[in-house]
């Protein structure tokens, strides 16, 4: 089981009154999966995600990611788990502007120097640009790259350091929807040959379509955690039976 | 692990440059303060040490670095005789103090008289006169002369009958010809001028230094002042009636520095026996800051030669020319420190600005900032990563500033010939500086970016 979460409450203190964003989610996502986090805005997704994404820690409840107990983890401890475990594509791209592509994607190395060499961690960026579809962009600047092309170079910095599990927030939501099936395939892709785990929060249910399952929120609570019919592909090798409809069960 | 440090060192360095050349017309202006900052300590620290210099040679012309050894009371009965009464003084202490006294660059006898000198039908009763040996030119900035040549060491040891004159002597005397080679009669004795004095005018008590007739000391005790050892006091000996000098005294056929003494003396007071006394001698140290060492070393030597126990007074007095040397301490030191407090100021301006617009920087860069947070960056990277961005930039100012400090001061020596110095001191305080400035001024701005949150940074629009 790649993620488990218990219980997971969070709760804002604004001046007096307490705000329960998240009201005890339970919920687990195995290897191997892309699952959509569905819900409209103020549903609580994001805070979800952030949670999810150790960016933010759960004010009560237990989450495990890939076997460890996370949620008590320290802010430093969490950056560091973020660095080795996660990748983040985000909605605005977060590019460094006048940085090239290829610096860009090595820029997360910067913060595990005792994970690879400068030689290698070159040659792993340029291979994942490859992978990505801009070879031939390597030196171009987020400003010469169109936004399809700015997400990829996102997409390939979020895979530097081989997470084990991608977190896309809306990462269509800047995209034409052209552009959006080309990225949405290329999670695909990367959930299939790769194997990667990938969580795609999301609010439109044609971006969830791609997922082989969708997590609603509503109200800080899991609404329901159905299958959605693959649109295009058939989901080879992996079998969305494998997912229970509830969660919780591992 | 270290290598892995140094990987981490390389690629923050490496990212930092990179920040700064992303925006490179800013990080430029931003420097710029620093830079001129840095440049403006360089060129006044330069500039105050070249004037510094200038002065400290100016006053040390004056003597500035003279100290004048003078024998103590003599007292006769309970009157004392005032000092310099003493017969305490040797040439022989002369020669030991600048042998044996580090500090001390010239040490030369004196030997005064008070005398009319007559040339043709003119005549003149100088303010000095004095006997020396030649190296008193060099402690007292005689050198070089204005015409001809000073006596030598074989003049004083021949007690040879020559002289110089200085300026207002020449005018009173001489009217209008040159005096080189001419022979002018003091008590009798004809001195042939070999040198004529430059005009310094007046010391700082206000007294003629030009009115003065230099032979040398030998000459002056034997031809002069006329015997060898009891002269020098002058108290004791106003009850004598004038002096006549006899022949032996005008043409002395062999000078005679030690007085024969009789055997009983010798068996009584074997160590009474005062050789040839001076009235003082001259010295200088080896530069005006040395004058505290040398007086040092020369009471040292002058207590243990004259054999004065722990506890008994010194028979002799030091006088340094501490006004003049305050007075050229005090000047150099205000100026060096008025100009750099000023410079200062400038590099404090430039750090405000370097806060100023890193703060700018991390409030722009805050999507950046949670981006590399999210990416697992953690707090203090955040924090080292501005800090060094800051650094860099200072210190590349200030390279930049020691460069042009350097330049616009040679430029200034070129072209205005003022008198600069080169000063390690002040690229060394530069460097610091510059660091210092990066460290405490980009500290505030890289704290705040290390405490931004994540979530809401990446937020941030």
């Amino acid at each position: 089981m790649m993620i488990r979460l218990e219980n997971i409450t969070k709760t804002y203190r604004l001046g007096e009154v307490d705000l329960a964003v998240l009201k005890g989610i339970t919920l687990s996502v195995k290897q191997g999966e892309l699952v959509a986090l569905m819900g409209t805005s103020g549903s609580g997704k994001t805070t979800l995600m952030n949670i999810l994404g150790c960016l933010d820690r759960p004010t009560d409840g237990r989450y495990w990611l890939d076997g460890q107990e996370i949620s008590r983890l320290s802010a430093d401890e969490r950056a560091l788990l973020r660095n080795r475990k996660i990748g983040f594509v985000f909605q605005n791209f977060n590019l460094l502007p006048r940085t090239s592509a290829l610096d860009n994607v090595l820029m997360p190395l910067l913060y595990d120097p005792v994970g690879v060499s400068n030689h290698e961690g070159r040659e792993r960026a340029a291979a994942l640009l490859e992978l990505v579809g801009l070879a031939e962009r390597m030196d171009h600047e987020p400003a010469q790259l169109s936004g399809g092309q700015q997400q990829r170079v996102a997409i390939a910095r979020s895979l530097i350091n081989r997470p084990l599990i991608l977190f896309a927030d809306e990462p269509t939501g800047n995209l034409d929807s052209r552009t959006s099936e080309e990225i949405l395939g290329m999670f695909q892709r990367l959930n299939q040959q790769e194997g990667i785990t990938i969580i795609l929060v999301t609010h439109d249910a044609a971006v969830a379509e791609h997922a082989q399952r969708a997590i609603h929120i509503r109200d800080g609570l899991i609404a329901d955690g159905t299958f959605t019919a693959r649109g295009d592909e058939p989901a080879a090798g992996s079998p969305a039976t494998a997912v229970s409809g509830r969660e919780g069960s591992s | 692990m270290s290598r892995f440090t140094a990987r981490f060192h390389s690629r923050t360095l490496r990212t930092a440059l990179h920040a700064l050349r992303r925006n490179i017309m800013r990080s430029a202006l931003t420097t710029l303060g620093i830079i001129i900052g840095v440049s403006a300590v360089i060129a006044m620290m330069e500039i105050g040490n070249g004037s510094a210099r200038a002065i400290e040679r100016t006053i040390a012309n004056m003597g500035a670095d003279n100290i004048v050894v003078r024998p103590g009371a003599a007292a006769s009965g309970g009157v004392t005789f005032g000092g310099g009464s003493a017969n305490t003084l040797t040439p022989e202490d002369a020669e030991a103090i600048v042998r044996e006294c580090p500090a001390v660059r010239i040490a030369a006898p004196v030997v005064r008289a008070r005398a009319q000198i007559v040339y043709g039908n003119r005549n003149w009763v100088p303010l000095y006169i004095y006997g020396i040996a030649p190296a008193y030119l060099d402690a007292q900035n005689w050198q070089p002369l204005a015409e001809g040549e000073p006596f030598t060491e074989q003049d004083v040891r021949n007690a040879s009958k020559v002289c110089l004159l200085g300026q207002t002597l020449v005018r009173e005397l001489f009217d209008g010809i040159s005096p080189i080679g001419q022979e002018v009669r003091v008590r009798n004795v004809s001195f042939k001028v070999v040198g004529v004095l430059r005009g310094k005018g007046a010391n700082m008590m206000g007294l003629d230094q030009d009115d003065i007739f230099l032979a040398p000391w030998t000459s002056v005790q034997r031809r002069i002042s006329g015997t060898s050892l009891t002269d020098t006091n002058q108290s004791a000996r106003s009850n004598q009636s004038s002096q006549t000098n006899t022949p032996d005294s005008v043409y002395p056929g062999q000078v005679n520095f030690y007085p024969i003494p009789s055997p009983t003396q010798l068996a009584n007071n074997p160590t009474l026996v005062r050789f040839v006394s001076v009235h003082q001698i001259t010295v200088a140290a080896q530069s005006p800051q040395q004058v505290p060492r040398a007086m040092e070393q020369i009471t040292l030597l002058l207590r243990e030669r004259h054999r004065i126990r722990p506890g008994e007074l010194d028979d002799f007095n030091l006088r340094d020319m501490t006004e003049m040397t305050r007075t050229m301490a005090s000047t150099s030191n205000m100026m060096t420190r008025l100009l750099l407090f000023v410079a200062m100021i400038s590099l404090v301006v430039g750090g405000v600005g370097i806060m100023n617009i890193m703060l700018v920087s991390v409030t722009e860069r805050t999507r950046e900032i949670g981006l590399r947070m999210a990416v697992g960056a953690r707090g203090r990277d955040i924090l080292r990563q501005f800090l060094v961005e800051s650094i860099v930039l200072c210190m590349l100012g200030g390279a930049l500033g020691i460069a042009i400090g350097r330049s616009s001061s040679l430029l200034l020596r070129s072209l205005l010939d003022w008198p600069t110095e080169l000063s390690i001191g002040a690229i060394v305080a530069a460097v610091g500086v510059s660091v210092s400035v990066g460290v405490v001024f980009g500290y505030y701005p890289a704290w705040k970016a290390s405490r931004l949150d994540p979530i809401e940074a990446l937020r941030y629009e």
